[in-house]
């Protein structure tokens, strides 16, 4: 495991590795001077204040920062070694690298072609093929008991909670090797919180993951590593036990300890 | 990965877009082909400025200034039926009208924007002319004045619909503050809603304008069809638009005739331009205010 | 303080007096047109031949126009203002290209119609050689209806959500995947409404067919696009100032079809408008 303490380690075959990135949006810099790795199924927990560059950071791993008109970016990030500007082209790359929105956002669609949305904008068409996939997604984000009835019924229908986990099932369906969390939970009461960090657990075993949250504590639970933004800058990472333990850098502590953010 | 079905409907996307640009264009080539044709023969400030419309006569005089003047009076007199009215409907509607009957309110209003120009020409011939044949003691009763009203009616819903989304527009701690020292509704009205809505107020005059100059067969119907120069609101008056309508219909193609209705069409192209460029333009600014 | 409150009241009176000024001839037409032109609708008039020169027989010929028509413009005007409000509200940047579109549809919006008669008959009348005929004034009808098409959709467009749209791309859909997929099937209620009430607009038109396809007398059905055809508003117009010794009977009934043409697609629009409001989940 790479850790601060050991810069000169070996860095192979990182999942993301992200170099000198900026982000401007319409001239506010967003992002400054990024360089970070994430390593193949972690969690990577990234806290900080708002307006910190957080979901920044996010929306340029998948790119999806570029429906921003006013957004530039400079720098690199390469996804298995691969350079996501400019070899994988975005399309590919939003299939690859999923992610979950802060607010549950249902398309006004049933619960069950929710999940099918994603994998018939690839091509498939197979209907007994579609089933197994929206089982299967809906299984791996823990909700496909609560469904499995009615799966024709409106999204609308289900609680916060149960439409926070089937965005989940529907970034699954898609078979992405990445998920990205933008502040998943904020909204959500604890126990599905709770639910929803327990799939994180499960999605290890196949999924890297990134967790942007506003909550220390989440991150504390469910991350390996930890990286700590303030206004656009990362200012430590590392792993998870020792920041919250033993932060090296003030305002990390600070932030941690709640004495601002 | 992408399918060539969807190459083929985003350059059909794109092409549409486009098409808007292409068809303003070809009205104003087509129009421009067949009258200009006019000034080959006749001069074009005689034209614009001459006092006699004998397109018929031998010899035939094309001055339009009679039909320019017959397009002013009529909308200048709906204009001024018009606003007043419009505005404080807009006025009564966005601001005064309890909720209930708002809905109401505007659907009477969207209706009456729905009946077709030629019906209330016939409404128009058959009770306003001879109504103020008797009122005024007229030879008839089909003069500018009918005109102006009937066209009052057809420009209000226009006038009303925008002036209403202006008011409801101006942000609402405009009025709140002027609540809060102590003015009564009207007179926030009047003194703070009214102004800041006056972009959108403007725009809507304009478009106003646009209708009313631009409407043919009302006109022709209840204007009285003489191509003289006006000198009052109880003669019959001709418009631009409705020469064209009244005349087309005799011309020989490729007449001088033909291509004279044809520049007439071009004057009338070129005032909707500007009216509408200009009503877009405080449109714009009545907006970006929100 | 009393004087204000007099002002106020008095004020909000006469706002409401010139309010109804505006609405009550709406009702006072239609009461008018439904009593004198009800007696005159029989079934034999809407679908008889007319005979006579049009004083007696029916009017089916114009409401067979009218109807061609309507569709002929829905033909042309539905697809390409749909395609152009998708350009403008979903691919478009903000550059000066985009500006002239607006420009242009805005413009488009407020040609008089007698113009755009006279464009018909310049463009397909006579250089494109289609003579007087279905095809002219359908032609004619739909790039008037144009702007009214492009502009209700971009609305309906622009009402459906940017999370959706934000949805769909982070699952990995290309742009035209999101607008068929998300965007598209949540405005269709907005886009119906608008087109059918840019329709109803078209069928009332008179100036834009005078030159281009009507014709007055015509006792038979028109055969092919490339034929006349009589038409409800230009019917209308001739019968009551060219044909003497029509009865007004006739001519109110022939108006009271038009009107109760246009006001059913009318309420038809403003039925879809409140039924989505109503079925709208965000």
């Amino acid at each position: 495991m790479v850790t601060e303490e050991n810069p000169k380690s070996e860095i192979l075959n990182p999942k993301i590795r992200i170099s000198k990135l900026n982000v401007w949006y319409e001239g506010k810099h967003a992002l400054k001077d990024l360089t970070l790795e994430v390593e193949h199924k972690e969690i990577m927990g990234v806290i900080g204040p708002s307006n910190s560059g957080k979901t920044s950071l996010l929306k340029t791993l998948n790119r999806l920062n570029e429906l921003y008109p006013g957004c530039r970016t400079e720098g690199e990030v390469k996804l298995d070694g691969k350079d996501i500007f400019k070899e994988i082209d975005k399309h590919l790359l939003r299939k690859r690298v999923g992610i979950v929105f802060a607010l549950p956002l249902p398309l006004p669609l049933s619960i069950f072609d929710n999940v099918a949305y994603g994998p018939k904008l690839h091509g498939l068409k197979d209907k007994s093929k579609l089933k197994e996939i929206v089982e299967m997604s809906l299984r791996a984000s823990a909700i496909w008991d609560e469904v499995k009835d009615r799966l024709s019924s409106p999204a609308f229908t289900l609680s916060g909670g149960q439409q926070q986990r089937l965005c989940i099932a529907r970034t699954l369906a898609v078979e992405p090797e990445i998920i990205l969390y933008d502040e998943p939970c904020s909204g959500l009461d604890p126990i599905s919180t709770l639910k929803i960090e327990e799939a994180m657990r499960e999605l290890k075993k196949n999924y890297t993951q990134v967790l942007v949250t506003n909550n220390v504590k989440q991150a504390a639970r469910v991350s390996d590593r930890t990286a700590f933004f303030l206004m656009g800058e990362m200012i430590e990472m590392g792993a998870t036990a020792q920041m919250f333990t033993s932060p090296r850098d003030k305002r990390t502590d600070d932030y941690i300890s709640g004495r601002f953010g | 990965m992408r399918r060539p079905f969807e190459y083929v409907i985003e350059k059909a996307i794109f092409l549409s877009g486009a098409a808007s640009i292409l068809f303003v264009a070809l009205i104003f080539i087509f129009l421009l082909k067949e009258g200009l044709a006019l000034f080959g023969e006749v001069n074009f400030f005689s034209f614009l400025l001459g006092t006699n419309w004998y397109p018929i006569s031998d010899p035939p005089q094309f001055g339009i200034l009679p039909l320019i003047l017959g397009s002013v009076f009529v909308t200048l007199g709906a204009i001024v039926i018009a606003v007043p009215l419009g505005l404080a409907a807009a006025i009564y509607t966005a601001e005064v009208a309890p909720r209930s009957i708002r809905g109401i309110l505007k659907s009477g209003i969207e209706l009456l924007a729905a009946i077709p120009s030629i019906v209330l020409g016939f409404i128009g011939i058959i009770f306003l002319a001879p109504l103020l044949k008797n009122l005024f003691n007229l030879p008839s009763g089909l003069t500018a004045l009918a005109g102006s009203i009937m066209l009052a009616f057809m420009a209000m819903p226009t006038i009303v619909s925008i002036i209403e989304d202006a008011i409801v527009s101006v942000p609402k701690n405009y009025k709140e503050g002027s609540l809060a020292l102590g003015a009564t509704h009207w007179q926030t009205i009047y003194r703070v809603i009214l102004p800041a809505a006056s972009s959108g107020i403007i725009a809507a005059v304009m478009l106003g304008i646009g209708r009313v100059i631009g409407e043919t067969m009302a006109v022709l119907m209840i204007t009285g069809n003489a191509a003289i120069m006006p000198t009052s609101f109880l003669q019959p008056v001709r418009t631009l638009t409705a020469t064209v309508a009244a005349e087309m219909g005799e011309a020989v193609s490729g007449s001088l005739h033909y291509y004279s209705l044809f520049a007439i069409g071009i004057i009338l192209f070129i005032i909707s331009f500007i009216i509408n460029i200009l009503a877009d333009m405080f449109l714009n600014r009545s907006r970006s205010r929100r | 303080m009393r004087d204000t409150r007099r002002y106020e009241r008095i004020a909000f009176n006469l706002l409401l007096l010139a309010t109804l000024i505006i609405i009550a001839p709406v009702g006072i037409i239609v009461f008018i047109v439904l009593w004198h032109g009800l007696p005159g609708l029989s079934w034999e008039f809407l679908t008889a031949m007319p005979r006579d020169g049009m004083r007696a027989g029916g009017i089916f010929p114009a409401i067979v126009g009218t109807i061609l028509l309507t569709i002929g413009t829905a033909v042309f005007s539905i697809p390409l203002g749909i395609l152009a409000a998708i350009y403008l509200n979903e691919y478009a940047e903000r550059n000066w290209l985009t500006r002239m579109v607006e420009i242009s549809i805005i413009n488009l919006a407020g040609i008089p119609s007698i113009v755009y008669g006279l464009f018909g008959l310049g463009l397909f009348v006579s250089f494109l050689g289609f003579g007087a005929s279905i095809l002219a004034g359908s032609l004619t009808l739909a790039i008037m209806t144009l702007p009214v098409i492009i502009t209700a959709t971009r609305e309906a467009l622009g009402s459906v959500p940017n999370a959706f749209r934000e949805v769909s791309f982070s699952l990995g859909a290309s742009r035209w995947q999101t607008v068929r997929g998300v965007v598209l099937p949540n405005a269709i209620p907005g886009i119906l409404t608008g087109t059918i009430l840019g329709l109803s607009r078209a069928a009332g038109e008179t100036a834009p067919i005078l030159f281009t396809v009507a014709a007055f007398y015509l006792p038979r059905l028109p055969e092919s696009i490339f034929d006349q055809a009589m038409a409800l508003p230009y019917h209308i117009y001739v019968l009551s100032t060219q044909v003497p010794n029509v009865s007004l009977k006739v001519q109110y009934s022939t108006v009271l079809v038009l009107v109760a043409l246009v006001f059913v697609m009318n309420l038809t629009a403003a039925y879809i408008r409140s039924k989505f409001r109503k079925r709208k989940t965000w």
